[in-house]
């Protein structure tokens, strides 16, 4: 049987499938040009590169049966939180988080000792009845400043968590909305930002910086950090932007300012939370290397990143110093990762 | 006969609980013949073609009985490497989403000559020739300059055509068509199914034919097998069963198909949902939206009756069957 | 294609000028470059102003910016401080800290990649549980730390490698400070590697390649492995930018004299040329490498066609 003549040929436009970081969220948002994801590696390491993916899978649109659109926000987290209480992954890394946050408010309740009393004649000293993790190199209690150290880490942490979470989500959650030349002036420089090695601009930045407080340090998280969530905000808040809900709030003749607040907002945030609550035990992490480096924290504050820089030096003779800040350390960034991730999977209409 | 397959159960383990998917399954294709498998999704029919292929993801699937026949030979008793040189040599499968199912990054040549160097043990160089001759062969325009482009380049009904070349590269005996015009244009559906069913008169192989739409299988079925809840419930030549249906399930079936002389009338829709794999419902699965159904129904699950006066060769899995025949 | 490339070469340009100048103001504006120069002691106030004229510091700093960057696309980035010239330093720091990177993503594709395929592979399993346990670890743990117990334990205790790297650096010497240097991006890597296997694997064009009866080595490796390290690929090329800038650390470890011993030699004594010089030195290698991996991303996965 002779075929009728065929059709011209309708190439499928070219899809750009996940990339690993960031241009996940726009690519699913479909406002951005492949050239635009050039600068996708966060420069800020593996954890906030497995932060950004996180929440870049987030943004992709629900499936199907994600429900109506007035009630799906509200689904949405009960649901997800209905996830969560059974997920034991979630249940210990939210226990860890809560007792760091008790220790932090209230340390003399689980030490009674003086952090800053030392007794050089104990230097290095190891475990002793009293001292369960034993002394440092200047004769310090090791137990004692672990747990005082957690008060400035967490207060590090959760300082520039906020702040970059708020500057960036408002500014790239504006940028995504209105789009526009904000949105490339925008997207311009967070690509500036990622061009500059986070640890290269720390040293650049806090070597003059003569002030002891912990000010300074969150300061420049927060500087060099907003980009990050800004990028997730802004690919999260276009792919809301394109549901039908949303579209159909408009023809109803909402306004702006309704619509970012009522229908955008509580869709959009679920990405943005994910990479914050990883990013948190990445700025601990950070915080500490800096104070490794030298231009971090400062004594007499006491952080686990001071007390691990200053074990270093005496990391032959007496480890310990150094490892109970370090193991301290390593166990609040992965308490913070594990709930995000466990987060991230609740949030996922995906994986249900 | 080219394949049997006897009494085949298949189940998959999810996190709620054990899913019956295939539950007895028995049909057989003769070379030259097409067999259209009929049913709504979940009804198992394309877990029963993927059994017969070998290609069930196992685990969460699970074959847990039943026999596959090909040409005598029951497949399920194969080792993976002789189940491996069966398939798309002596059986070949077409899949419903071309572009999904054809892999992005190499191109239609490469992934059609791929059977002749695999399988024949071809040099690229005249796998690549093979491969131009059956994009030739199922009517691809300038063939020999489209080798070497890659599946998004094409459009849909094109790219169904490559699938069609991939399975028929190496002239099996045996092709599986899962629902093979679905996600194509009403216009390029005949187009393909046309194609398809020509290829298959030409080279005398037998077609399953996968699908829910019952326009397609008028044209180019010998025969039917509509399926339920993993369960064959009626199996006759074409035109029988068009002509009286001996199961109330086909009859709703056929009369949910909107007809030119209705116009003006309400269509026909069979109520309820199709079941819960997870829990099916005791004695006949169909009994719940049964408009015939009777306490037996509840209680005794039906077996596969001969159905006799109605056409040769024919079975219908419903307490009732003359009655359904009658009405 | 070439299209492509120019527009993308010009779209650098307002990133490399914005980098820069953020670095440029950072050094320049924030710290006094002068107060380098006398060493501990207090600058008497005429040295200094005679000191700031020689550099050109009295100008305004936008002034001082364009001189500067003139004078790098001459191939000039200016003396340090003590005599030497940038370019020399450069010269000698920058091929360790290469190495140092080569062997970093050497780890990161050999390791990084093998554990990915087989947790990917074996999801859930064992094996694939330990390892994403395993890489949550190393991820959680400062490199700082890492680098320091790796030291510890194969340097000083067990004795298997010298704990400091002398200064020629040859590759030998540079195993373990390249790995520790990969190690979070490593842990990354498996995670991205395991994630895009264990999706692709359930792929519609995966299960055709079985039904095409392929051996299941070839169904993984053509099929499986070429679209599922399509991202993987695109990272690690990414994260040559980053190894480099992130070396500090490790250099500082193990007393490796590459870009980082320098930058942070520059940044004690307030050495403004050098800290320029090699962090303008960082952004073009992260902006070139960005630039490679999305055209390697339109070799590997043809769909990207670039107008």
């Amino acid at each position: 049987m002779p075929e009728p003549p065929v059709p011209p040929e309708q190439p499928t436009p070219p899809q750009r499938p996940l990339r690993s970081m960031p241009p996940g969220p726009h690519l699913s948002g479909g406002g951005r040009a492949p050239e635009d994801g050039a600068i996708a590696a966060t420069g800020m390491g593996g954890a906030m590169d497995l932060a950004t993916e996180e929440g870049a899978s987030l943004g992709k649109p629900p499936g199907p049966d994600a429900g109506g659109p007035q009630d799906r926000p509200r689904s949405l987290w009960s649901d997800a939180w209905r996830d969560l209480r059974r997920n034991p992954v979630f249940i210990v890394s939210a226990l860890v988080i809560l007792f760091l946050v008790v220790i932090s408010l209230w340390p003399s309740a689980i030490a009674s000792g003086n952090p800053l009393k030392c007794d050089l004649a104990k230097s290095q000293e190891g475990s002793q009845p009293g001292h369960p993790f034993g002394f440092n190199g200047q004769g310090c209690d090791v137990y004692t400043r672990t747990v005082y150290g957690a008060r400035v880490s967490v207060t590090v942490g959760v300082c520039a968590t906020l702040g970059v979470s708020i500057l960036g989500s408002v500014l790239g959650g504006l940028a995504g909305f209105f789009g526009g030349v904000w949105d490339a002036i925008l997207s311009r420089i967070t690509d500036v930002f990622f061009a500059i090695p986070v640890v290269l601009g720390g040293l650049v930045l806090l070597s003059v910086v003569t002030s002891s407080t912990v000010w300074p340090v969150i300061g420049f998280m927060v500087l060099l950090g907003w980009p990050q969530i800004s990028r997730i905000a802004r690919g999260s808040v276009i792919t809301t932007r394109q549901h039908d809900y949303v579209q159909a709030a408009r023809a109803l003749g909402a306004s702006n300012s309704r619509m970012l607040l009522r229908h955008i907002t509580p869709n959009a945030i679920a990405p943005v939370i994910v990479v914050a609550t990883i990013a948190l035990g990445t700025y601990i992490s950070l915080e500490a290397t800096l104070s490794f480096l030298g231009v971090g924290l400062k004594p007499p504050t006491v952080s686990w990143g001071i007390d691990i820089s200053s074990a270093s030096q005496y990391i032959r003779t007496a480890p310990h110093a150094l490892l109970w800040p370090a193991g301290a350390l390593a166990v609040t960034v992965l308490a913070f990762i594990m709930l995000g991730d466990a987060v991230r999977d609740a949030l996922d209409p995906k994986l249900r | 006969m080219l394949l049997e397959v006897r009494d085949l159960h298949v189940e998959f383990r999810t996190r709620d609980g054990v899913a019956n998917a295939v539950n007895g399954v028995t049909y057989s294709v003769d070379e030259g013949e097409t067999l259209a498998v009929l049913g709504e999704s979940g009804s198992g029919k394309s877990v029963t073609a993927q059994a017969v292929m070998g290609i069930l993801d196992t685990p969460p699937g699970k074959i847990t009985a039943g026999e596959i026949l090909f040409r005598g030979q029951d497949l399920l008793k194969f080792k993976e490497e002789e189940r491996r040189k069966v398939r798309g040599a002596q059986m070949a499968m077409i899949f419903q989403d071309a572009l999904s199912s054809l892999n992005p990054v190499l191109s239609v040549g490469a992934q059609l000559g791929e059977m002749f160097t695999v399988h024949r043990g071809m040099s690229r160089k005249d796998a690549k020739a093979k491969a131009v001759e059956l994009m030739d062969r199922v009517r691809i325009p300038g063939a020999a300059s489209r080798v070497g482009d890659y599946p998004h380049q094409f459009s849909g009904g094109m790219r169904q055509r490559i699938m069609i070349a991939m399975a028929l590269a190496l002239e099996p005996a045996l092709i599986i068509a899962d629902e093979p015009t679905t996600a194509l244009d009403v216009t390029v559906q005949a187009q393909v199914m046309d194609l398809l069913a020509e290829l298959q008169r030409e080279l005398d192989m037998g077609l399953i034919l996968i699908t829910h739409d019952l326009g397609v299988v008028a044209d180019v079925a010998d025969r039917i097998a509509v399926m339920y809840a993993g369960r064959i419930v009626e199996s006759a030549q074409v035109h029988d069963i068009y002509k009286a249906p001996a199961h109330p399930y086909t009859k709703g079936l056929l009369e949910s198909i909107p007809r030119l002389d209705q116009k003006g009338k309400e269509l026909y829709a069979i109520k309820g949902l199709p079941p819960n794999l997870l829990h099916i419902p005791p004695g006949c699965a169909f009994n719940p939206r049964c408009p015939m159904a009777q306490d037996v129904c509840r209680t005794d699950v039906p077996p596969l009756y001969e159905v006799t006066g109605a056409g040769p060769d024919r079975r219908s899995a419903c307490h009732f069957w003359r009655e359904c025949l009658d009405g | 294609m070439g299209r492509y490339v120019i527009r993308r070469l010009l779209q650098m340009i307002p990133v490399f000028i914005g980098a820069t100048l953020l670095i440029f103001l950072m050094v320049n504006v924030m710290g006094d470059p002068v107060a380098g120069l006398c060493g501990d002691r207090q600058c008497d106030p005429a040295t200094a102003a005679q000191l700031r004229k020689e550099f050109g510091l009295d100008k305004p700093v936008w002034q001082q910016y364009a001189t500067y960057m003139g004078n790098v696309f001459t191939g000039d980035f200016g003396t340090a401080f003590n005599g030497q010239k940038v370019t020399e330093l450069m010269s000698t720091a920058f091929p360790v800290t290469i190495r140092l990177t080569v062997v970093a993503i050497l780890f990161e594709i050999v390791i990084g990649i093998l554990l990915g395929v087989v947790t990917g592979l074996r999801r859930g399993r064992p094996v694939d549980t330990g390892v994403l346990l395993v890489t949550l670890v190393v991820i959680s743990v400062p490199t700082f730390v890492t680098g320091l117990l790796l030291q510890l334990l194969l340097g000083v205790k067990w004795g298997w490698i010298s704990p400091s790297v002398s200064s020629e650096a040859p590759f030998d010497e540079l195993i373990v400070p390249g790995l520790v240097l990969a190690s979070v991006s490593l842990a990354y890597v498996t995670r991205l590697t395991r994630t895009s296997i264990a999706e692709n694997r359930r792929a519609d064009y995966v299960r055709t390649a079985v039904a095409k009866g392929l051996p299941r080595r070839r169904v993984i490796t053509r099929h499986l492995l070429r679209n599922s390290l399509i991202p993987v690929v695109t990272f690690i090329g990414t994260d040559i930018g980053a190894l480099m800038g992130g070396a500090i650390v490790t250099e500082r470890i193990f007393n490796i004299h590459g870009v980082g011993f320098q930058l942070y030699q520059g940044i004690l004594r307030q050495n403004t040329q050098t800290v320029v010089g090699f962090v303008t030195v960082l952004v073009l290698v992260f902006l070139v490498a960005n630039l490679l991996v999305d055209l390697l991303y339109a070799v590997l996965d043809p769909r990207i066609r670039y107008a």
